[in-house]
């Protein structure tokens, strides 16, 4: 029975004033004494005689007002019996922010030489310093006992060594092992586990998930939570490389009510757009605010044209001891970690800096012995000096090469994976600003002072440049003229480069291989092993092309391409509708390609395709978000034992086939066994209706016997085609024609 | 082979029907007007005058004499087939959303709307092929659909049943004599409109088709699901074919969206699944409006389909249609 008002239990005679309500109280305790917020006690300040109070209180105001507002008579000094200062001062601000920014600016700031000042709130002074709160005997802290905990790569040691994929669809998110052909298998499968998106950290140890509180890390083979950081209302994630550190962006400061701070937050990242956490410890290491980016450049109508946010903002070295930002226009702040102390205590003032990319792998520079970690930046041209691109080494800040250019309206920087080059695509104007033209600068960083190699200039607009990873290769995109207003995108042209070949250990100069005209391709993904890569059509309305390209075709190699490093081949062209990401697995083996409900929702789903561009599988989910493939972290295995497998790879793929092949016939079997199966419940079905049927005695009245069951048309021969004309006569009339 | 496009209609088709001959088609549409046509070339034969409503349904009797027909003017109406003579009309309070013939020709079902003050019916009235215009007002059955509206109905084996289908989903199995409720099965999702119910040629199962997405086969004796067809439309029509044992859905976006996407997403195809595997052998697009009725031809050498978009589309099945073998049933018709 419910309770209700009649049938409650009688009040039990308690007294209210026995009851013991004190550990209630402190609990709940109302907080008075706002009115004291604007107080603060000054500790450690000089003493002094009485004549000279007045002047330590105006020496002290003129410090305490760079913050906030306290007047003369707002500060009080009490003397002891020998009218002398105590040493202490309360003061009163005009209002309680000022006092908060007066104890967070000034607390444990020097006076002088001898004197360093406590600025503690009076209401935080009221409430640590009475009596019993704080214990007068040190209580070592209570350490937890070691758990071991799940290992994060376990999935590494799968027996087939099949890829993991996530899978956001609708508002599930799995985990799953590719099955090629078949339905992937799943790992684990949860509604809600992501408010926004998910993310791999860069080697796959973790599944990252956004919520409006933060943003937590998923791993281990029970997929159990392994780290969590609030961030309010965060909106973008970066890992450094190694996944030593985290970057958690939202576009709003985050606001800490100081009596309720977030978990793991404090004052320090009041007002903060940017944590940089320890990933170990979950503890924010820095923050930073956004920088405004100088807009100046407006569009036709006069708008300020919205810039897309770079991301990420926050730049890792390939060994996660440097994350630097670029101030645009004047500087590049580099961070050492793990302190996050600004490098040398100085931001490297670049005047005009426009961008700049970290070399992604450590450089190996000729004639250096210990290897820096290495960035290019550029620099637009700026009054009479032209405009320039720069490689620094870090931590010595040391130029290693520039390079002049002229003409130029806008670059960008490609990193070859290795950091064996770095290509500037340059796009020039011409002396009358009117067509533009893009030149290839390719700083082939490994080689002694770092020469420059220019690719021929390209008559049109470069809208896509891809490096073969690990390679020497690259392919770039153009586009054409657009003419203004035309309601399609104008066609454009797939350009494949490679060296040339070359005598002894060097790679020779970079030469063009093919153009493939009149295509709509924009996009171009490299199988991260290199040698295979898509080039794509994405987010067009018209066309969903995708073309799988080999470079080291093993067949015959056309006379003209015989001082090439490269034998080109067309395997494979796929379309599918709606296209919007594709997707590389980390072993090169096979490409998914994505129709995601972020961008439209048309025959949302996915196509998973092998590195030959055979379609394996395409399934169509409805409200299908995202597929990510679980990155590996880099071999294990020494150059040599590399070189082994490569070399005995015949003798493995033979083992590999044959498991295929046992597992192709046993799902075969399977499948032929369940239809077997369910023909022969059918027939058996068939056999009691009739047998039902005959009993009532209506198998006469069944106007047609059920042929069915393969049995062949019988009367089709039979079937003649009767024409009959009939016609009636409907009214008769006669007249007389005069 | 190219399909025949029957475009006389000038409003979306509601249903469309083989004769039991296979050589005409009889289809209804929005737009009033019952038209005949010649299976095999397309060709019009005439069409039925009177009806001042949308018409919903249509049925021929086994012989090919009488034709009868259902519709939004509240009327069901009695026609002779081979003059397009109106021989009796039956007036009802609500609109008339599904006619059929019992398989002997001497019962006719009608099932009528539900509105404010009306439920949901399904009448019955005797017919008697010999008396032309002279056929009874007497409803020689009436069962009243107290818990959900029908949307379908039909004559099992015999006229021994009548098998119901529902609006939110579920299927009844009536006494076609005394109109007793047997059984009710929630053969689809509850609150999933059954938009379809077909017979299997001797009538001892059939299919229906749901809003739900999925079609199910179900046995006429005890209303068992023996097979589910799952697709990722809302399907308006499922037909079962005699000679190949195939099942063929139709259905598409619900047509008041249609205008908003594009016809490929739209999915407006007609799908073969294969009667006994459940899986899905082929698609044939065509329509640029979702499917509203497929029907087979009695002797499985064709099928049509009426769409939202006007037309009936005529096809005749090719020889990979036939050829067309599982293994499995190669290695059953070898033994």
């Amino acid at each position: 029975m419910a309770p209700s008002y009649d049938n409650l239990p009688v009040d039990e005679d308690y007294d209210d004033e026995e009851i013991d309500f004190s550990d209630l109280h402190e609990q709940y305790e109302v907080r008075m004494e706002e009115g004291l917020d604007a107080f603060v006690v000054i500790d450690g300040l000089p003493v002094v005689p009485e004549d000279s109070r007045q002047k330590l209180v105006k020496f002290l105001l003129r410090k305490l007002n760079t913050v906030g507002k306290a007047s003369e008579s707002g500060v009080f000094m009490p003397l002891n019996d020998q009218a002398m200062t105590e040493g202490f001062a309360f003061v009163e601000f005009g209002s309680a922010e000022q006092a908060a920014a007066a104890v967070k600016a000034l607390h444990g700031t020097p006076l002088d030489k001898r004197h360093t000042i406590a600025v503690n709130k009076l209401t935080d002074i009221d409430r640590y310093g009475r009596e019993g709160r704080i214990d007068e005997e040190y209580q070592p802290p209570h350490i937890e006992d070691f758990h071991e905990k799940e290992h994060l790569r376990s999935w590494l040691g799968d027996y087939d060594a099949r890829d993991q994929i996530v899978m956001y669809r609708g508002e599930k998110v799995g985990v799953f092992w590719n099955e090629k052909e078949d339905a992937p298998e799943p790992v684990v499968d949860r509604d809600h586990w992501t408010d926004f998106f998910v993310q791999w950290s860069p080697a796959g140890t973790y599944l990252t998930s956004l919520h409006a509180q933060g943003v937590q890390l998923w791993g281990g083979k029970s997929w159990s939570r392994q780290k969590r950081f609030g961030h309010p209302g965060v909106n973008l994630v970066d890992f450094s490389p190694n996944e030593k550190y985290i970057t958690t962006w939202s576009h709003r400061p985050i606001q800490i009510d100081e009596n309720h701070p977030a978990p793991g937050l404090s004052l320090e990242e009041d007002g903060k757009n940017y944590i940089i956490w320890d990933l170990a410890t979950g503890k924010p290491l820095r923050s930073f605010v956004t920088l405004d980016v100088p807009n100046a450049s407006v569009d036709e109508q006069g708008n300020p044209v919205k810039k897309k946010m770079q991301w990420p903002t926050f730049k890792w070295s390939a060994d996660d001891k440097y994350v630097a930002r670029m101030t645009q226009g004047q500087s590049i702040s580099v961070y050492e970690l793990p302190r996050m102390n600004l490098l040398d205590k100085t931001s490297i003032k670049i005047e005009g800096v426009m961008d700049f990319e970290w070399a992604p792998a450590t450089p190996h520079r000729a004639d250096i012995k210990a290897y820096e970690q290495l960035f290019c930046y550029w620099t637009p041209e700026l009054g009479s000096n032209p405009a320039k691109v720069g490689l620094m080494s870090i931590p010595s800040k040391e130029i290693v090469r520039t390079r002049n250019l002229f003409n130029v309206s806008d670059a960008k920087l490609h990193w070859q994976s290795d950091a064996a080059y770095v290509c500037v695509k340059v796009d020039r104007h011409s002396k009358s600003k009117k067509s533009l033209a893009t030149n290839l600068e390719i700083f082939r960083v490994r080689e002694k002072g770092v020469p420059v190699e220019v690719v021929d200039s390209l008559k049109d607009t470069v809208i896509n440049f891809a490096w073969e990873p690990k390679g020497d290769r690259f392919v770039l995109i153009t586009a054409g003229e657009i003419p203004a207003g035309a309601p399609v995108p104008p066609k454009t042209a797939v350009s494949f480069f490679c060296p040339e070949k070359a005598k002894g250990n060097v790679v020779g100069n970079f030469k063009h291989i093919r153009t493939i005209d009149k295509k709509n391709s924009n996009a171009i993904y490299w199988s991260p092993k290199g040698r295979f890569v898509v080039v794509a059509t994405l987010q067009s309305q018209q066309s969903y092309d995708l073309d799988f390209w080999d470079l080291d075709f093993e067949g015959e190699k056309d006379e003209k391409d015989k001082d090439l490093t490269a034998n080109l081949m067309l395997m494979a062209t796929a379309e599918h509708y709606g296209v919007t990401d594709i997707e590389w697995d980390p072993t090169g083996r096979y490409v998914a390609t994505v129709a995601s409900f972020f961008r439209h929702q048309m025959e949302n789903g996915y196509h998973l395709y092998d590195f030959k561009g055979t379609l394996l599988r395409e399934e169509h989910i409805e409200r299908f978000k995202q597929w990510l493939w679980r990155p590996r972290p880099p071999t294990l295995l020494s150059k040599e034992e590399q070189k082994k497998i490569r070399k005995n790879l015949r003798e493995y793929s033979k083992v590999f086939e044959e498991q295929d092949q046992i597992k192709r016939d046993a799902g075969n079997r399977q499948v032929v066994e369940a239809r077997r199966r369910l023909l022969e419940e059918w027939r058996a079905w068939r056999a009691h209706v009739i047998e039902l049927l005959r009993e009532e005695g209506a198998e006469d009245a069944v106007p047609l016997p059920e042929k069915g069951e393969g049995e062949a048309l019988d009367d089709e021969k039979e079937a003649e085609e009767v024409e009959e004309i009939v016609e009636e006569i409907v009214e008769e009339t006669e007249e007389v024609v005069a | 082979m190219r399909p025949v496009l029957l475009s006389g209609h000038e409003r979306a088709l509601t249903q469309v029907k083989y004769n039991p001959d296979g050589d005409i088609i009889f289809s209804v549409s929005k737009d009033h007007v019952v038209c005949a046509w010649y299976s095999g070339n397309g060709e019009r034969l005439g069409t039925y005058h009177g009806h001042v409503g949308a018409l919903w349904s249509v049925d021929v009797d086994p012989t090919s004499t009488l034709l009868a027909t259902g519709g939004a003017d509240n009327t069901m109406r009695l026609w002779e087939v081979k003059t397009g003579k109106l021989l009796k009309t039956w007036e009802f309070a609500t609109s008339i959303k599904r006619v059929e013939f019992s398989p002997d020709g001497r019962l006719l079902l009608g099932v009528t709307e539900k509105r404010s003050g009306h439920l949901g019916t399904i009448v019955v009235y005797e017919i008697d092929p010999e008396k032309g215009e002279d056929q009874s007002d007497e409803q020689y059955l009436r069962i009243l659909c107290e818990e959900s509206k029908a949307t379908v109905a039909g004559f099992s084996y015999l006229a021994k049943y009548i098998i119901a289908g529902h609006e939110d989903g579920s299927v009844t199995q009536y006494d076609a004599k005394t109109g007793e409720e047997y059984k009710n099965v929630q053969v689809h999702e509850p609150d999933m409109m059954v938009t379809d119910l077909q017979w299997a040629p001797d009538r001892t199962y059939f299919i229906t088709a749901s809003k739900d997405k999925t079609a199910k086969l179900v046995s006429a004796f005890d209303l068992e699901i023996l097979k589910s067809y799952s697709t990722d439309t809302p399907l308006n029509s499922a037909a079962i074919t005699p000679v190949k044992d195939y099942v063929i859905l139709g259905g598409g976006q619900a047509a008041m969206d249609v205008t908003t996407t594009s016809a490929r997403q739209g999915k407006f195809e007609a799908r073969f699944y294969h009667k006994i595997f459940m899986e899905e052998i082929g698609r044939v697009r065509g329509h640029f409006g979702p499917l509203n009725y497929v029907a087979v031809h009695p002797k499985g050498e064709g099928y049509c389909s009426g769409g939202e978009d006007g037309y009936v589309r005529v096809h005749h099945f090719d020889k990979a249609y036939f050829d067309f073998k599982y293994e499995v049933e190669r290695e059953q018709a070898n033994l």
